[in-house]
């Protein structure tokens, strides 16, 4: 993997993933991953579907072993470090997942609540006032009572994102958040990423191929391929489009339109 | 058909010749349409391979009307002939359309990962293919049980992470909402021992024993049993459907990845629930039955109520009572389990969820009766 972009100030690492290999019950998803998400950046991860992103996710969110290699967060690795330390690396990570993953049997207040019950040693009033600023940041003042059931797809997926967000995390795993969002939505989502970011300095990391979002928002990338099981570019989406010598990452950035840039 | 009848050509017919050694030009023509009788393509492969040393197989259309999938399955299965045969196929002789169509079959057909290529298993690899994934299912359920236990430690430690709410609603829904569904099998069970029971005695004269028989076989076996059953059905698969349901949209994942166990959070309240409400439907349920019972030789079979209410509390002891109950506990746990094992095994995909909730019932209900059997056993051998 070659870092074509030149790097003027070597930002912190948060996030280094090192020879990482992910598989199914023997079945090898992808193999020898290393990259580096660095503090405050929106890093893309991109590629086909079943190309192993979710799993990825899974891996460096805790769910799943590894079969081979490591996550390190800032200097500790994940799947080294005891059950404590574990959990206190989870509690600065929001995630907001690919099907919504919003508690059914709980309201939407009680989906946001649910982390600052968990982690914090907030009062219910606290809470309550947390919990409905969350709402409201994301578009839903006033839903706080309302069952995920009841509402639509579009609104599922900011409740999600009040919940990912509900304990201020540092860092913020999106998989796929344009899926299933019309575009204004998709647009709306891209524009509270950035700002996410620009104002919280949250890291962001987005698994999405979404061309729109990938050119709005991404400042570094990688590339997953799943014929070759490897990660088969990182850099900068515009500069990979300009000048990745593969095909394949020029194909996926064109929507298989070669040749036209 | 009367649409097509303005334009009706001939249907689809092949012909061969041979421009060049070694080379067959197939000629189409007319119509290929699905509903039409085309020539099979083992029949014209046949005359292909008739000619001597056969190599590439080259297309024309000239004649060709309009076409559907028949003239594709009829090009695929050639096509695939001919590379059996290793004969080489030429598609430009081919409808543009066609040739694209056909490109996008094999091309998918290429997709690794499909078990499209899955070579048939002999008997032996798929009997111990069969060995290998039960024991595989039995070490899930024997971890799954072990983090069940866990799980109850930890309640009893005042550790554990849940919500008092959920197991209210789930009380709620394992006991009173069972209520009238427990009341109407129950009842229809003692009707239906009295009856069997009143027509074999009668021959005696002997049919105020039928207090004795219903009381005993409701409280000992019937009760526990038909409540076990009605509650597999409704509540074990319900649990397998919701917990199934919340694996598939990753709410298990949201819940671990906060650092609460689901098995605290989601199974040990059904499994509670459900435990604490079986023994009390049971009760329930043998009480109904017995009156159900009452009903028939009562109210039928003109026996008098102040006998058959006597006879009746002579039959009960508190044995057959307790034994009841505590089989109605057992099965309370193997419901919970099957249901909730199997909802927490499900794959991501909606129609893996009612495939869970079929296997839990199927295997809660086998358990269920196989613990029965153990239970007559062990109580005829101890005597009571
Ligand atoms: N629970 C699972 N068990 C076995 N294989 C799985 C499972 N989940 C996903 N896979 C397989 O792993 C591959 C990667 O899946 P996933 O990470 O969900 O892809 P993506 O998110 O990039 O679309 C796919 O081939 C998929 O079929
Ligand atoms: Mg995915």
């Amino acid at each position: 993997m070659e870092r074509s972009q030149e790097e003027p100030l070597r930002t912190e690492a948060h996030i280094t993933v090192r020879d990482l290999t992910l598989a199914y019950e023997g079945y090898t998803v992808l193999k020898d991953l290393t990259f580096t998400i660095d503090r405050g950046d929106i890093f893309i991860i991109m590629g086909g579907n079943g190309c192993g992103k979710s799993t990825l996710l899974k891996i460096m969110t805790g769910l799943k072993p590894p079969v081979k290699g490591q996550v390190f967060y800032d200097d500790i690795s994940f799947w080294d470090a005891g059950p404590s330390e574990r959990n206190g690396i989870l509690r600065r990570v929001g995630i907001l997942y690919q099907r919504n993953a919003l508690w059914s049997s709980m309201t939407l207040a009680e989906n946001v609540a649910l982390p600052l019950e968990e982690y914090t040693g907030l009062d219910r009033r606290q809470i309550a006032e947390i919990v409905s600023l969350k709402l409201a940041l994301v578009g839903l003042a006033g839903f706080e009572t309302y069952y995920p059931s009841g509402i639509s797809g579009g609104m599922q997926k900011r409740a999600a994102l009040a919940r990912a967000m509900a304990l201020d995390p540092e860092i913020l795993f999106f998989d796929e958040p344009s899926a299933g969002l019309d575009p204004v939505n998709a647009r709306l989502l891209d524009d509270l990423i950035l700002e996410l970011s620009d104002s919280l300095k949250t890291t962001v990391v987005v698994i999405t191929h979404d061309l729109a979002s990938i050119f709005a928002i991404g400042k570094t990338s990688i590339f997953l391929d799943s014929e070759t099981k490897t990660l088969l570019a990182a850099g900068n989406p515009g500069r990979l489009l300009e000048d990745s010598p593969d095909p394949k990452v020029r194909a996926f950035l064109t929507r298989g339109h070669l040749d036209e840039t | 058909m009367k649409v097509h009848n303005e334009r009706t050509a001939p249907p689809g017919t092949v012909s061969l010749s041979s421009p060049d050694v070694g080379v067959v030009l197939v000629r189409l023509s007319g119509a290929w349409k699905k509903d039409l009788e085309l020539p099979s393509a083992d029949g014209v492969m046949d005359r292909v391979l008739e000619r001597p040393d056969t190599r590439l197989v080259a297309f024309e259309h000239t004649g060709l009307d309009a076409w559907d999938s028949s003239l594709l399955t009829f090009l695929v299965h050639l096509r695939n002939r001919c590379v059996l045969a290793g004969v080489r196929v030429e598609t430009e002789g081919l409808p543009h359309g066609v040739v694209r169509l056909l490109m996008l079959a094999s091309e998918s057909k290429r997709a690794k990962g499909l078990p499209g290529e899955a070579v048939e298993a002999s008997v032996l690899t798929s009997i111990g293919e069969r060995a290998f994934n039960f024991a595989r299912y039995f070490s899930h359920v024997l971890e799954f049980t072990a983090e069940a236990c866990t799980a109850f430690l930890r309640l009893f430690e005042g550790k554990a992470r849940y919500r008092r709410t959920d197991l209210g609603l789930l009380i709620y829904e394992c006991g009173a909402q069972a209520l009238p569904i427990v009341s109407l099998i129950s009842v229809l069970v003692g009707l239906i021992l009295a009856f069997v029971g009143v027509v074999q005695l009668k021959m005696f004269g002997a049919q105020i024993y039928i207090a004795n028989l219903v009381g005993i076989a409701m409280t000992r076996e019937m009760g526990a049993m038909m409540t076990a059953i009605i509650m597999m059905g409704r509540t074990g698969a319900a649990f397998a459907t919701q917990l199934g349901t919340m694996e598939a949209n990753e709410e298990i994942d949201a819940l671990k990845t906060l650092g609460i166990s689901p098995m605290e959070f989601l199974v040990m309240p059904r499994m509670l629930a459900l435990i604490l409400m079986m023994p009390l439907l049971c009760v329930y349920a043998d009480v109904v039955g017995i009156l159900g019972g009452a009903f028939v030789g009562v109210g039928m079979f003109d026996l008098p109520a102040n006998l058959y209410y006597e006879q009746t509390l002579a039959a009960l002891k508190l044995k057959h009572f307790a034994i009841g109950v505590v089989k109605s506990v057992f099965f309370a746990v193997l419901i919970a389990t099957s249901g909730c094992f199997h909802g927490m095994q499900t794959d991501r995909s909606a129609s893996a969820v009612g495939y869970a909730a079929t296997r839990a019932v199927v295997v809660g209900i086998v358990l269920i009766v196989v613990t029965d059997g153990i239970f007559a056993v062990i109580t005829s051998f101890l005597g009571i």
